[in-house]
């Protein structure tokens, strides 16, 4: 039962690492081969890692796959994040069928400078109060 | 379980080709980051598999401190890019 399980988690797991690398080669700009590396791959290593955790059994190696998943699960987000933030700075073009680039009207690029965009005059020169909470 | 073991280690190799296509082709440096990234989770992956073939558990601490140093290499090249890399290449 466990050999059927273990089978079964490690097919997927590289059935989801290979979709990754699909995506990878096959979608059109970077943000969205980040989004196909980024989910799918963790995926599968989170899926062979069970298989991993079930074919050994003992608490140590338990312990240290699971370490592995969680460590996976914390960094890949972050790692997309940095990776599409340094993109979009360096001028990476989009895909031709993006419908909406939020940051594009509020962003200068050469200051770094980010807005609202619901600055008005008064909100610009206003001074802060004596009741405001610091 | 042996002929498992096998076409999940072909199958993650064919992935591994691919990801190699993107990083010969990347028109961008951060595209082939992201195809950088995808190797190393393919690769702890791989040593997770051959940790279950050969049943040699140490291969894990293998896999975690991959995992680590691909974090930080993706950090090191983002931050690279952002303080004033290569613009197009």
């Amino acid at each position: 039962m466990i050999d059927v399980i273990k089978g079964a988690l490690l097919l997927g797991g590289a059935a989801f690492m290979l979709l990754a690398a699909v995506g990878v080669l096959r979608l059109p700009d970077l943000l969205t081969r980040l989004h196909a590396t980024t989910k799918s791959a963790t995926l599968g290593v989170a899926m062979i890692m069970l298989a991993v955790a079930l074919h050994f059994g003992e608490v140590a190696v338990v312990a240290r796959a699971f370490g592995v998943i969680l460590f996976l699960l914390m960094t890949a987000p972050v790692a997309a994040h940095t990776i599409g933030r340094a993109g979009y700075f360096v001028g990476s073009k989009l895909w031709s069928g993006t419908l909406k680039d939020e940051l594009r009207p509020n962003y200068d690029p050469l200051t770094h400078e980010l807005k609202s965009g619901m600055e008005t005059e008064a909100n610009a020169t206003r001074q802060s109060k004596d009741s405001d909470t610091r | 379980m042996k002929i498992v073991i096998f076409i999940t280690l072909a199958v993650m190799t064919v992935a591994l080709c691919l990801a190699f296509v993107r990083l010969v082709k990347g028109p961008s440096l951060p595209d082939r980051v992201v195809a950088l990234e995808l190797f190393s989770t393919l690769s702890v992956g791989i040593i997770g598999v051959s940790a279950i073939m050969t049943d040699v558990a140490s291969f894990l601490d293998v896999s975690i401190v991959m995992a680590l140093m691909a974090f930080l290499a993706t950090i090191g090249f983002s931050r690279f890019l952002e303080r004033g890399g290569p613009r197009d290449d």
